[in-house]
């Protein structure tokens, strides 16, 4: 007995140690960022690649900006809210940071959302798109895109494309059903028929029995939204039950198609439509830079998921070069709003009045160049506002 | 009892409290007031450690294994979410109790599945249990929320005096004060006949049954106990994190109660509370050293604590400590000492 008496004593000790690591030395002349991702779990390549582009950023932009020292405090929370609002929480009070960023899913930005508002933090989303995310603290700015901007386009291009009728395929959670409720509107608006409506559960990524019931419907084409980093699963199963070749084309918002994939994702995807906000493809010179940057330190294409955090920490760097350094969270906001800048994906701005990402989105096509494949963007629709807001 | 006088006063001995005990809660609570700024992190070590308590209940003293513990936490948290959401109890004690409760319901008719089978039918059984109400959670997620959770809780404030507030301090205590009214309570009853009754039947549930104990209404009476202890951490959960999403059901937290447990060490109660210290404390070391890569290292340290084996680790770990205590040299350096030999 007296052995776990001792245990006792032992993780008393251990408890001191613990809570002894917690301080840590603050600096006046550093700026914090403190960024959560999921860098472990199901939406790890999420994290990995926002975590890969803020690193490449800074390498190529120096770490200092306004004469500050910007310091970035990474984080994992496995995409499990209750970590994310720990972890944010730890993050403004002991680690006393300037900016919280990250944020791979929706329920991960909300948690965070009250903590932003109360210590008045700016919360920069770089990920996740839900449309109401930015309503939930006005210190929240978004740099990745909203489901909304794709999907209303890619449901309006449908119409006029002939194409009649639809199965929907759309992962059961906020984003997926935003996605679902933008096409849906604007496709019946148009005269299109939805014949087909099936949710998957955003944790189980087996599309088989899903497919069958597609394949079933017989539609002129299928909306498919899944969350980056299942695409390439998604397409997988895609051809082997044979939907490739019955004709279904695969349309939706551009996540599925992501470029990090999209080359082992087979000819079973050529031709699929999609509309995004960001093509590895994408004609101009910053983007050929970024690509070419991109690959060379990480030896992979990056996906929208990358642009997203490239971003979002040029966002954090312009705003304080705009305050001169000046670090408060009113400033940063103020400064951040209606920020207008050359993106790899094209001009981008953020709204000053609703703090959301304003881009363009281009209707793209998978073509084979030179033996791989990208999504070749062939129609552009400009300076689109997130129709979820845009419609109060 | 009477006619068992060797046994009955081996029983009341093992009741007494140790000092270390005492030490042990009073530095619980002396956490409190020395680390302001790791509030949450310690909440979600008590929170475990409530969580691993009720694994102890029918692991450590009853044998019943389960991989599916989380299908109370997450029934428990489920509902203190929804009690709150729609102003069913708005005092956040009753809503805990209430959220127990409904926990336990669950836990006296699944319970009936758990006691037919032996240990590997008992894993199957707990997990399947679990992986069903996730998807049941999934499914009807215009109850639940689905993948996105509980949206807009609001816990008001404890006996309406304390506010949850940001920094969870509150939380802190509330989750403290929970944890330990029903430590007392798990050791009242571990160490009541009824407690000895149970160990009997881990020991040899044949033999339990011959002497007259009605084997299985005692592992029902226990696995419903499990579950409102379960359910209640489940509601803290919600209460101190204003949150319930799908991962409350998930089998990572069973199987990370297993680990916390097997860590502390089963049958005493105190090994679920260690083991939540332990555990949680690796994880977030290693995770802010390797934001990446920190589940490799924790896997590590669990397979060398494993072929170490926790009581000699343990012993390294004190080797100092009993010197000093040595240098003392008095009464309790033999204690001390003697429990080392064993």
């Amino acid at each position: 007995m007296s052995i776990r008496a001792n245990m006792l004593l032992g993780a008393v000790a251990a408890a001191a140690l613990v809570g002894g690591s917690a301080f840590s030395a603050h600096a006046a002349d550093t700026v914090k960022i403190g960024l959560i991702l999921p860098m472990t779990g199901g939406q790890a390549s999420t994290g990995k690649q926002i975590d890969n582009a803020v690193k490449l950023y800074m390498k190529q932009h120096g770490d200092t900006v306004a004469g500050k020292k910007v310091e970035v405090i990474l984080k994992d929370d496995a995409a499990v809210p209750d970590n994310t609002k720990r972890l944010a929480q730890e993050l403004i009070v002991n680690d006393k940071v300037n900016i919280i960023a990250g944020f791979g899913i929706t329920p991960a930005a909300f948690a965070a959302a009250p903590l932003a508002t109360q210590a008045k933090v700016p919360e920069v989303v770089m990920a996740a798109g839900t449309s109401i995310i930015t309503e939930k603290s006005p210190y929240i700015v978004r740099t990745s895109f909203t489901l909304g901007q794709s999907s209303t386009i890619i449901g309006d291009w449908a119409v006029k494309n002939g194409i009649k009728k639809v199965a929907t395929l759309t992962s059961d959670y906020a984003p997926g059903n935003d996605a679902l409720k933008f096409f849906k509107e604007h496709f019946t608006k148009g005269g299109g028929q939805i014949v087909e409506e099936v949710k998957v559960p955003l944790a189980n990524p087996d599309f088989a029995p899903f497919l069958q019931r597609m394949k079933d419907a017989k539609p002129d084409a299928m909306f498919v939204f899944v969350p980056a980093g299942q695409g390439g699963n998604f397409m997988k199963q895609y051809a082997e039950r044979g939907l490739d070749k019955s004709g279904i084309k695969v349309i939706g918002p551009g996540d599925v198609m992501d470029d990090d994939l999209l080359n082992n994702m087979g000819d079973a995807a050529l031709g699929a439509v999609t509309a995004h906000i960001y093509s590895a493809d994408h004609q101009s010179k910053e983007n050929k830079e970024f690509l070419a940057a991109y690959e060379k330190a990480y030896n992979q294409r990056p996906g929208f998921m990358a642009v997203g955090g490239y971003d979002g920490i040029h966002l954090i760097y312009a705003a304080l070069q705009k305050t001169g350094g000046k670090a408060d969270g009113d400033s940063l906001i103020a400064a951040m709003k209606g920020m207008k800048w050359e993106s790899p994906r094209g001009p981008i701005s953020i709204d000053p009045e609703t703090r959301d990402i304003v881009q363009n989105v281009y209707i793209r096509k998978v073509e084979k160049k030179n033996g791989q494949l990208w999504n070749v963007e062939f129609e552009t629709f400009k300076d689109v506002k997130d129709p979820g807001k845009t419609k109060k | 009892m009477a006619s068992m006088p060797d046994m009955s006063e081996h029983a009341t001995r093992a009741a007494r409290w140790r000092p270390a005990e005492i030490v042990f809660w009073l530095a619980l609570l002396a956490c409190g007031f020395l680390f302001p700024s790791r509030y949450l992190i310690m909440t979600e070590i008590l929170r475990l450690g409530l969580f691993a308590l009720s694994l102890d209940l029918i692991l450590g003293y009853a044998g019943i294994v389960s991989l599916g513990h989380a299908a109370f936490f997450g029934v428990g948290a489920y509902s203190a979410g929804l009690i709150a959401l729609h102003g069913f109890i708005p005092e956040p004690v009753l809503a805990l109790i209430a959220a127990g409760l409904i926990a336990a319901v669950l836990g006296f008719f699944t319970s009936f599945l758990v006691i037919r089978g032996v240990d590997l039918t008992r894993l199957m059984v707990t997990l399947g249990i679990a992986l069903l109400l996730e998807a049941l959670a999934e499914k009807f997620s215009d109850i639940t929320g689905g993948t996105d959770g509980l949206q807009g809780i609001v816990i008001q404030p404890i006996f309406g005096l304390f506010a949850f507030d940001i920094f969870g301090k509150v939380g802190f205590f509330y989750n403290l004060a929970v944890l330990f009214v029903l430590f007392l309570l798990a050791r009242c009853i571990v160490h009541s006949p009824f407690g000895l009754s149970l160990r009997a039947i881990r020991n040899n549930p044949l033999r339990a049954s011959a002497i007259g104990i009605p084997v299985n209404r005692r592992l029902i009476a226990i696995y419903t106990l499990a579950a409102f202890y379960a359910g209640v951490a489940g509601a803290v959960f919600t209460q101190t994190t204003a949150l319930a999403s799908l991962d409350v059901f998930s089998f990572e937290r069973s199987a990370d109660l297993m680990l916390v447990l097997v860590l502390g060490g089963t049958g005493y109660l105190y090994g679920g509370l260690i083991g939540a210290v332990v555990f949680k404390v690796l994880q977030d070391v290693f995770s802010s050293i390797t934001p990446q890569y920190w589940m490799f290292w924790i896997g590590l340290v669990f397979v060398v604590v494993v072929m170490i084996g926790r009581e000699r680790l343990h012993r390294w770990v004190m080797w100092l400590p009993h010197r000093v205590v040595q240098q003392f040299g008095r009464k309790a350096s033999a204690a001390v000492s003697g429990g080392d030999a064993s």
